[in-house]
């Protein structure tokens, strides 16, 4: 592949142009924590022959039986040079994926998983993409013992402190774009404290890799303030917390496949069979898509986030939104799933979402009607009736969907799914051994 | 001054690529060879004759040719011969035959200065490309394209706009060169995609829109309008160095 070989020189050539004195290899481990090792530049041309050579069995997820030596391999084509200041001089990375010893790929790597999938829907000639709206708080300290503080409420009129807040947030769109990561949009969001920001669409894969890097981002500008950033689902009970709403499209070549022209709310068949995939596989999926306890506490009733899986056009309660678009721009036609936290596995969550839609196209599944009703008035029976599902109200839950799900075991590979589940089962268990304030503050004198 | 100096006149922002076109044969290019050429940064123009090379041929006379023998033998040999018994003989010309055409070759070491076998690999075709230019005394200076603020060193694969150095990847630096070394002109996302990232590409038709947002992110608010959206056409960077 000559193109790969022109690659490399591109990135061999600029690190000696621009003085690059390290070179930071990136990958992701099964939970979504991006690891990063050093490499000096003379061992750049050596890592992009044959890999540079690691002990896998203290990645999370990444440990197997028989040998854990593997090989990260990077990608000359998300070379960058990092935008912050390094002692050591200009500092640049690189996305890797992770082969086993002999050559083929690790499975147990998500963006391999995640590379998996996208091949899948280019055999039925789509490609697939992603934006994702990135919600978070900043807190004034790192240490979770004592309350967290929200920046903006600690000193509610302070000027000073919003204004903190405010060039934060500047500061890391900056950031963000000098690393091409386009920003769409970014605001204070309802809880104090808490920011988003949306990024403008990109490849899945692309995407997911942007995930890493902005919350690597939205954290290093923070703590330059001395300043703590969390994408922590829920950190605060009692207002809202943190979600990752994604918005998906598919296209065929140049065609947005979600969009027809002729239809009332502008939604092909494939976009109908795509959500009725992602409606009913929503409660298989979720353990990935929230895959920590604490992104439960964010999917309760009263906070804007979605608990039922039911869509609906231009309504911002239920778990599939389609966005309404602007006349004629067929291109930003899409789908907005509302389920995701920004504490997910982006290469993973991608999957599984992917898979779901497809299936729903594959399978022809129908979409019911839209929801026009408040989801929170109807009874049980009632929602029956409507085929409206409640998503997992625990990990645990979750876990119990996820287990006997053919489709997420398929998505995610043997490996990935069984370690998964059992890390995640083992998460589970730690939990549920804990007594908490709240069972404290209820039963203590009262039992 | 020559006629093509003046064409360019005396507009605000010229993209200067440091030769002019390369003669390709036949036409039109085999894909795979205009993708080279381009990411290589040299101008090429494709003829299907010697007629045609006469009448598409640049006031300063052509660069060079590369002629492809292995698709069209009989027209490739006699275009070899026309431009080689001129009175000032076209060179450096490089041959791209097949292996079985090697044999060939033979008797008609005067039609050629290098050959290269066809199917190419194209780091290949362009170091004897280069080669052919050093050896001639030219190319040996690093090839710039400029436009306004923005200057593109195809040595070294940096970028810089007013100065500073532009931190790209490559397949924004790819894309950069393309446009910028064609001002004025609009491509649809097909030809970018096919002349700037080949037919391996991975995200879709897409891809150009999200690295055409990428670049604009980089170069800053300031340059970011040198690359222009053409609605429901394509893109386009700064102005023609012809003016519009």
């Amino acid at each position: 592949m000559e193109s790969t070989e022109r690659q490399r020189e591109y990135v061999l050539r600029t690190v000696e142009e621009r003085g690059v004195r390290m070179v930071r290899l990136w990958f992701t481990d099964v939970l979504g924590q991006l690891k990063s090792f050093a490499i000096s530049p003379a061992e750049l041309e050596n890592a992009f022959e044959e890999g540079m050579r690691f002990d896998g069995s203290s990645i999370d997820g990444f440990s197997r039986i028989q040998e854990s030596d593997m090989l990260a391999k990077p990608d000359p084509n998300s070379f960058e040079l990092l935008p912050w200041a390094d002692h050591l001089g200009n500092s640049a990375r690189m996305f890797c994926d992770i082969v086993n010893l002999d050559g083929t790929a690790f499975s147990g790597d998500p963006r391999q998983v995640l590379r998996r999938n996208l091949d899948r829907a280019r055999e039925r000639g789509f490609s697939f993409y992603a934006a994702p709206e990135m919600e978070f708080f900043y807190f004034d300290d790192s240490s979770p013992e004592t309350e967290p503080r929200p920046l903006d409420q600690a000193s509610y009129f302070d000027l000073t402190t919003a204004d903190v807040a405010t060039d934060l947030r500047q500061r890391t769109i900056h950031t963000l774009e000098a690393m091409g990561i386009p920003v769409e949009y970014s605001h204070h969001e309802d809880a104090p404290s808490q920011h988003e920001i949306d990024l403008r669409y990109t490849d899945a894969l692309t995407m997911a890799d942007n995930v890493m890097t902005f919350r690597l981002v939205v954290k290093e500008v923070a703590l330059e303030e001395g300043v703590h950033a969390t994408f922590m689902p829920k950190p605060l009970a009692g207002v809202q917390g943190s979600g990752m709403h994604t918005h998906f499209s598919l296209f065929e070549g140049d065609t947005n496949a979600f969009y027809d022209p002729g239809d009332e709310i502008n939604l092909s068949k494939v976009a109908r069979h795509f959500i009725a995939g992602l409606l009913r596989h929503a409660p298989e999926i979720a353990a990935v898509t929230n895959q920590w306890v604490n992104s439960y506490k964010r999917l309760v009733i009263g906070y804007e986030a979605p608990v039922y899986t039911a869509w609906a056009s231009n309504n911002r309660s239920v778990i599939v939104n389609v966005p309404p678009i602007r006349r004629g721009n067929a291109d930003s036609a899409r789908i907005e799933f509302r389920a995701p936290d920004p504490a997910c596995n982006p290469y993973l969550a991608f999957s599984v979402i992917l898979a779901a839609g497809l299936k729903g196209i594959e399978e022809g599944y129908d979409l019911p009607e839209q929801t026009t009703v408040n989801l929170y008035q109807l009874t049980p029976e009632e929602r029956m009736a409507e085929r409206i599902d409640m998503v997992p109200q625990s990990l645990a839950d979750a876990l119990n969907v996820m287990e006997r799900s053919e489709l997420v075991a398929e998505a995610l590979g043997e490996h990935v799914f069984e370690w998964f589940i059992r890390n995640k089962r083992v998460e589970w268990m730690d939990y549920k051994a804990q007594v908490s304030q709240w069972e404290l503050d209820r039963y203590y004198n009262r039992l | 001054m020559t006629v093509a100096d003046g064409l360019r006149g005396p507009t605000p922002g010229r993209a200067l690529l440091a030769m002019e076109p390369l003669l390709l044969f036949p036409d039109p290019a085999p894909p795979e060879l205009a993708q080279a050429l381009d990411l290589a940064g040299y101008p090429w123009k494709a003829v299907g004759d010697e007629r045609a090379a006469g009448r598409a041929e640049p006031d300063d006379g052509w660069a060079g040719a590369v002629v492809v023998a292995a698709i069209d033998p009989d027209g490739a040999f006699a275009l070899c011969r026309a431009i080689r018994k001129r009175d000032v003989p076209l060179e450096p010309l490089l041959l791209l035959v097949s292996g079985a055409q090697l044999s060939d070759l033979e008797l008609r070491d005067e039609l050629f200065d290098d050959f290269c076998l066809y199917p190419f690999q194209p780091l290949e075709l362009e170091a004897r490309i280069k080669h052919l230019f050093w050896r001639a005394g030219r190319g040996t200076q690093p090839e710039l394209v400029e436009y306004g603020a923005l200057v593109l060193n195809l040595e070294t694969y940096q970028a810089q706009i007013d100065g500073h150095p532009l931190d790209l990847t490559y397949m924004e630096y790819e894309l950069l060169k393309f446009l910028a070394a064609h001002p004025g002109r609009v491509f649809t996302r097909e030809t970018l995609l096919s002349r700037v990232w080949g037919y391996e590409y991975y995200g879709g038709a897409r891809t150009v829109d999200v690295h055409i947002r990428r670049l604009r992110a980089k170069l800053g608010e300031e340059h970011a309008n040198l690359i222009q959206t053409v609605r429901s056409v394509g893109y386009r960077f700064g102005q023609s160095r012809w003016g519009t």
